[in-house]
């Protein structure tokens, strides 16, 4: 068994968070480049190189790239050799989290549903942090993190369709779905597509298809050649950069499947903004 | 061909009819922010035909809810939020003087209609470029609802904030323009 102390997450948490804030990984940071290359309206151009400088002015100057410093989302993988001492991990991660959202003066973006009260007076900054976890096997905690905005989660859907829908289905209702999207989102996107499972494991796949890195491939050849044929379709659109038309908008398509049920066919869209914030760390 | 204008607030009906979707602007001047929970609030005072805690007449609004400042900074990243969601309240507040919303993302026709019949402008400003747009920012002070945290009413001093007008005075969308030029059917 392998002790790791309470304290020691927070702080990795803490950092993390803070780090994620202003820096945009390379992967993230590379896909922009390639956009900003690529694109054939001279206004997403503009529009991608102030992007661009924004990410430059962000890392060198400790600023949050973006306002909307969005909800903590983790998902872990706790070993099964792992002890923590000195407290649960849950809170470990939450006192990380108010930790990071607070000293690296990144917004309070968490509000009551109905009477939309910022809950930055009574719970503390940015809580609860939204957690997803597994055990796995090892002495070991794998964290990703990802700073989720809310632009790009209004525009998330999920639904269940019958079997026969497909993968024409799955095609035209990712179209749809950027579609009507338009600038909302914050284009150039990442699209996360969560297919089979239940309705919720369908989203939760979605959610964490975001977290991989922008330029990889789909390890199942089936799908990645799914992820390719969607991403054409959905550049097709025209949106491009902020919704001010272009050839550039999305940076990528990532797909999670799982086995489903004989009678159906969950899929669900989540969709991440340029400003991909996501870090992988193992402690 | 868009033209480039560098403005300083309030606004006149003279300006916002000379400009066309796809302009670039250089806003100078103090500019208030308000999202989704002040709106709410501005409306309903409106309509209970109270004093409003600033002068909407010429008015800008952005739609933003910052980042706290870092000590020394007047302000942290501010980048405009989506739009859609102040659509049922923009018709009232270009109605009763204010000239312009900076934002991002689709408005309703509803907007639309209202920016062509009061003169009013919807800027874009870029999404995601909160560093870049909050260094625009020179003062910033709160003057209404400090209970709403990041979405109080904020009075902010602007010197060459740059965005793009996207819905103008004559029914245009910068959006639609856009998109029906690169979209492959």
């Amino acid at each position: 068994m392998r002790e790791i102390a309470y304290e020691e997450i927070v702080k990795n948490v803490r950092d993390i968070i803070i780090y994620s804030a202003s820096n945009l990984p390379e992967d993230a940071l590379n896909a922009m480049k390639e956009a900003y290359e690529s694109e054939k309206s001279p206004v997403s151009k503009e529009v991608l190189k102030q992007l661009l400088d924004n990410a430059d002015i962000a890392s060198s100057e400790k600023r949050p790239l973006c306002q909307d410093t969005g909800l903590a989302v983790f998902f872990i993988k706790l070993g099964a050799d792992v002890k923590v001492v000195g407290g649960l991990l849950k809170d470990a991660i939450n006192e990380g989290t108010e930790k990071g959202y607070t000293e690296g003066y990144l917004r309070a973006s968490t509000c009551e549903p109905f009477s939309r009260a910022n809950l930055k007076d009574t719970v503390g900054y940015n809580l609860p942090a939204i957690i997803h976890l597994d055990i796995v096997e090892g002495d070991k905690i794998d964290i990703e993190y990802a700073a989720k905005g809310g632009g790009s989660e209004n525009v998330s859907r999920a639904r269940v369709f019958p079997p026969a829908a497909g993968k024409e289905g799955v095609i035209e209702y990712v179209k749809e779905c950027i579609s009507d999207a338009g600038g909302n989102p914050c284009p150039p996107l990442t699209v996360g597509v969560g297919i089979g499972g239940t309705f919720e494991k369908a989203v939760i796949s979605s959610k964490h298809a975001l977290f991989r890195n922008i330029g990889s491939t789909n390890e199942d050849e089936e799908m990645a050649e799914l992820e390719g044929t969607i991403k054409d379709e959905l550049n097709k659109l025209g949106i491009g950069t902020m919704g001010m038309g272009g050839t550039e908008t999305v940076l990528a398509v990532h797909i999670e499947s799982n086995p489903c049920h004989i009678a159906s066919l969950p899929v669900s869209v989540n969709v991440q903004c340029h400003s991909s914030r996501h870090t992988h760390i193992t402690i | 061909m868009s033209k480039t204008y560098h403005l300083t607030t309030p606004l006149t009906d003279e300006v916002t009819r000379e400009l066309k979707s796809g302009d670039i602007v250089y806003l100078s001047g103090t500019i208030f922010t308000a999202r989704d929970a002040a709106h709410k609030k501005l409306v309903d005072l409106i309509e209970a035909g109270e004093e409003l805690p600033f002068d909407l007449e010429g008015s800008i609004i952005y739609f933003v809810g910052p980042t706290p400042p870092k000590p020394g900074d007047p302000i942290g990243s501010a980048g405009p939020t989506t739009s859609y969601r102040m659509d049922s309240y923009s018709p009232t507040m270009l109605k009763n003087g204010s000239k312009g919303m900076i934002g991002k993302g689709k408005r309703s026709q509803e907007v639309k209609d209202a920016c062509k019949e009061y003169g009013g402008i919807y800027f874009g400003a870029t999404g995601g470029a909160g560093a870049l747009l909050g260094k625009q920012i020179r003062t910033a002070e709160v003057i209404a609802y400090p209970e709403l945290g990041p979405e109080a009413v904020r009075k902010l001093t602007v010197e060459d904030f740059p965005v793009t007008v996207v819905n103008d005075t004559y029914g245009n969308d910068l959006y639609q323009i856009g998109r029906d030029q690169y979209e492959v059917k």
